[in-house]
């Protein structure tokens, strides 16, 4: 502080290069306006300079500095860097790591000013997200994670040495096919403890060491209780059904899984519990972190920190990155999570501190208390995209925006109807479906286990409640319907049902003896 | 706040990933270089470059909504709807909904950059030489490290620490030095000992045991072992390759840019995956020069034709270097099927009794015009070469009239084949 205080009034930067003083400097700066200011709460900082071909391996590993080794990534590494070499696509600015301690890459290439956005907008807007929001705070161990990857990343390589690369990338496949419903949804009564997980695996496999004697496969077999007569009730209670969590289930249930192999799917689905957030806060994140960016630049240009023609150069980026295309425009693809997020975050600062009558009557709670930071905060804190979007979308924004709603219906032959545009008739149906995009719970489907017919030919049965006739790709559910029955080991039914509790279509599949070779018994 | 410079951390990380990634795709990728050889120039292509395969075997499939249902969505930008108006659908758009098209199904091609090295290497995956038969020890310089037991003395990198241990274990055993827990309990029991007498006995054993572990040490110089290596030939297949091209004046440019272009493939080839295999180019008009590969490639030249002529300079090159019993002996001949009409039997002779029986494969390629019907009208030395063929000679011919028809020649003759495998030791 001392030090920063000092350089006040003087310029962080002059020209366009910047060496780690000036990275030292820029941070300071941002974190005096940050924490003084703002009054953000931030894990602490570490700020890592890659160059552009780290950014890629970054890419390709979802973010993540360290990862298990799997074909798909060095996939996704080729394609970015296809596009990458033909200039089609620019990389991100920056990458950040939900992490204690906050990591953000800061690629080589940028300028001193991009610098100065990329910290202010990764070191503190999204590092205060992190920390603070609930859905962070209750799925994600920020602590953990780091030291849960590199345990990840070792026992995959183990098993691969042990039980072939085969079977374990047989295995991750089908789970990496199964990882968008390998989430727990509503919070359980624990709050995971990535760092206990190592610690788990081991004791597990000592206290397997520990008791086995192979005398016990030698015993006969008691007199099996007829399994007829368990009332579909109490096996659905005992296998805990019905389960959304496909992966969950497997690793508890599925009959003829390896122990490797269960703890395989258990990092699978660990990796995408700690995702779930991020997928639920598009909006919110970026948005945070783009409102807290421009907040900080311009407090730096306003203290003298920053000169007039680096400030219009931010200028410039900034508004790119919150451009948002209007539907019948070329570049339009969706709605820009960046400018969504800001234009929203803008418009709750002009209600809090200068409302209009209608402002008043929509938000009473919050118009006119003049304090937007802290009113920000507590909605930073406390909210996920759907809920934040169904509240917080004001007529105002609706109109500026001039947002309208399609409704397509394949039976109505003449065409789309526009069911709503930017009116008072419209605003509260706009909302609440704009809302609903971002709500996963709606946009993936729904898929769960239902039953197992132990007593049968133990065919697992999952059904998907079709809403609104929208049934799943044929072609891909499919394929992960293999992948699911070849962890199952036996045949699996997929039945996608209406609102109505009818059955529409049906989806078979087949176990391959993919893993025969990795089974002993 | 820390701040780590991470650029000088080591390079390529994602590199095993990419090549699981090749391993998984290798089929399509396979068939893409394949494609992209007939089409591009060989120069390029085999500098690395961009191949795009089918998605199929390297798909992330996902639970995901497909088409249909009745579907909300909001939109910014409106300008002129109003609450209630019907937009015709867009034509042809799959379900009429312009707007998904992000989505991300549009992915039927991946598009990605393969290096040099890979390309090469998937390009040249299954071919080898056939009957690679000969495989003479060499008394030269191949040789190979293996493991022949222990011996007394050697290199401290080689000690054979196990063994060591165990010789001074079964030493220490045998002359019964005495532990030291022993000594440590003595010493325990003469602290405790009250009477004078016994604690002077005990003393005096107590003396006598460490004199003995003294004498006799923990690791003697006698029980020190080495790992012992001896070095075995390794047997090596020696190979040469003649490289017999015709560069007289009926050869028009495009008949000697096919030619070439063969034998950069053919040279590619046997560079990458053989190590010992010689290559000996001979250009011939009226006669034949022995010639390096720039020259052979490169050098300008004209006149007449005589294929007796790279046949005899083949002859005496193998008689001077390269002995039939030790080398496996590979010949590929390219021309446009003239030969003066005099040295038509001279060739038959020379290929027949003397140069065939020295070689384990002869490959022949007669390039023709463009647009040219490969199956019209046979030259003279087609007809001979033909003449010749039997089921018992190595001879291979095929003919050539298009730039796209060189891979597919050049990858049919030089495929692996099971017969040939077979005859390799």
């Amino acid at each position: 502080m001392i030090k920063t205080v000092k350089q006040r009034g003087g310029l962080l930067f002059e020209g366009s290069d910047w060496d780690f003083p000036t990275l030292q400097r820029i941070h300071d700066a941002c974190e005096e306006i940050a924490l003084g200011e703002l009054g953000l709460d931030v894990y602490p900082n570490q700020i890592e300079v890659i160059t552009s071909e780290q950014m890629l391996d970054a890419y390709s590993s979802i973010g993540m500095p360290l990862f298990y080794r799997h074909w798909s990534f060095g996939k996704h590494f080729a394609h970015h860097e296809a596009f990458y070499r033909r200039g089609m696509r620019d990389l991100a600015y920056e990458i950040v790591i939900n992490s204690s301690p906050c990591i953000s890459y800061l690629m080589e290439e940028n300028n001193a000013t991009m610098q100065a956005l990329v910290i202010a907008h990764a070191a503190f807007g999204h590092n205060h997200f992190f920390k603070n929001n609930y859905l962070f705070k209750l799925w994600t161990d920020a602590e953990g994670i780091l030291g849960y990857l590199e345990f990840a990343k070792g026992y995959i390589a183990r098993c691969e040495e042990r039980y072939g690369e085969t079977a374990v990338e047989r295995t991750l496949d089908a789970a990496h096919a199964l990882m968008s419903h390998g989430v727990h949804r509503y919070a359980g009564k624990t709050k995971v403890d990535l760092r206990q997980e190592e610690k788990r695996e081991q004791e597990r496999r000592a206290h397997e060491e520990q008791v086995f004697n192979d005398l016990w496969r030698t015993v006969p077999a008691g007199h099996k209780r007829s399994r007829a007569d368990i009332s579909l009730d109490k096996r659905r209670a005992a296998l805990g059904l019905p389960q959304d969590n496909i992966l969950y289930f497997l690793e508890k249930s599925a009959p003829r899984l390896q122990p490797w192999q269960r703890e395989i799917l258990r990092i699978v689905r660990h990796v995408a519990q700690y995702f779930h957030p991020q997928r639920q806060t598009k909006v919110m994140n970026e948005g945070t972190a783009t409102y807290v960016h421009y907040k900080i630049m311009t407090r730096l240009h306003e203290r003298g920190q920053i000169g007039d023609g680096h400030y219009l150069e931010f200028l410039k980026s900034h508004t790119n990155v919150v451009f948002q295309p209007s539907y019948d425009d070329r570049r339009f693809s969706d709605f820009n999570p960046y400018a969504l997020g800001f234009a929203m975050m803008q418009d709750i600062e002009r209600i809090v501190t200068n409302p209009t009558d209608e402002d008043r009557e929509w938000f009473p709670d919050i118009a006119g208390r003049n304090d937007p930071v802290s009113v920000l905060r507590d909605i930073w804190a406390s909210y996920r995209d759907e809920s934040f979007v169904g509240q917080f979308l004001s007529p105002h924004l609706i109109r500026q925006w001039r947002l309208f709603q399609l409704h397509d219906d394949p039976d109505m032959l003449d065409g789309i109807l526009v069911s709503a545009i930017h009116d008072e008739r419209g605003y509260r149906r706009i909302r609440r479906q704009l809302a609903r995009e971002y709500d996963i719970g709606w946009t993936d489907p729904g898929i769960e286990v239902v039953d197992v017919d132990l007593a049968g030919d133990r065919r697992l049965l999952l059904q998907h409640k079709v809403l609104n006739d929208w049934p799943l790709d044929e072609s891909e559910t499919k394929l992960v319907l293999q992948h699911l029955a070849d962890l199952w080991s036996y045949d699996v039914l997929l039945q996608e049902i209406d609102s109505s509790e009818k059955v529409v279509k049906e989806h078979v599949a087949h176990p391959r003896s993919l893993f025969a070779d990795s089974r002993f018994s | 706040m820390h701040i780590i410079d991470r650029r000088l951390n080591p390079r390529g990380k994602s590199l095993e990933n990419r090549q699981r990634f090749l391993r998984r795709a290798k089929d399509a990728v396979q068939q893409a270089v394949r494609r992209s050889l007939q089409s591009g120039n060989i120069r390029d292509v085999l500098n690395g470059g961009q191949v795009s395969i089918p998605i199929g075997g390297v798909a992330e499939p996902s639970f995901r909504r497909g088409e249909g249902g009745v579907r909300d969505r909001v939109l910014p930008g409106n300008k002129d709807f109003a609450e209630g108006d019907i937009v015709p659908r867009p034509e042809g758009g799959s379900g009429g909904r312009p707007t998904e098209a992000g989505e991300g199904d549009a992915e039927d091609d991946f598009r990605f950059v393969l290096t040099r090295e890979e390309f090469l290497d998937i390009f040249l995956d299954d071919l080898e030489l056939p009957d690679l038969a000969k495989r003479r020890l060499s008394e030269t310089e191949e040789v190979t490290p293996t493991r022949a037991g222990y011996t007394v003395s050697g290199s401290p990198s080689n000690i054979a620490v196990g063994r060591t241990t165990r010789l001074a274990m079964m030493r220490r055993i045998a002359l019964r030095r005495p532990k030291p827990e022993e000594i440590e309990a003595l010493r325990r029991e003469i602290e405790e000992c009250e009477s004078e007498e016994k604690r002077l006995a005990l003393e005096a054993e107590l003396k006598s045991l460490t004199d003995k572990s003294r004498r006799i040490p923990y690791i003697d110089p006698l029980d020190v072992r080495y790992r012992r290596f001896e070095n075995t030939p390794k047997p090596v297949a020696k190979a040469v390759m003649f490289c017999l091209m015709d560069v007289s004046g009926s050869m028009t440019e495009h008949m000697k840019d096919l030619a070439k272009r063969f034998y950069i493939l053919l040279y590619l080839f046997l560079s990458r995956r053989y190590e010992k295999v010689e290559i000996v180019f001979i250009r011939h008009t009226e006669k034949a020069e022995e010639v390096d590969e720039e020259t052979f490639f490169y050098g300008p030249a004209t006149g007449g034709t005589l294929v007796s002529s790279a046949l005899l300079a083949m002859r005496s090159i193998i008689a001077a270097r390269f002995d039939p019993t030790d080398w496996n002996i590979y010949a590929a001949q390219a021309s446009d099927g003239d030969n003066s009409y005099s040295d038509g039997s001279l060739v038959g002779q020379l290929l027949q009794y003397e140069i065939l029986p020295l070689c384990q494969y002869f490959a022949y390629i007669e390039v023709g015009e463009e647009g040219e019907d490969s199956s019209t009208s046979d030259s003279p030395i087609w007809n001979l070469y033909e003449g010749i063929r039997s089921d018992i000679l190595p001879l291979a011919m095929r003919k050539v009239c298009r730039r796209n028809q060189i891979f597919p020649v050049f990858h049919d003759l030089f495929q692996k084949q099971q017969a040939h495998s077979k005859t390799e030791p």
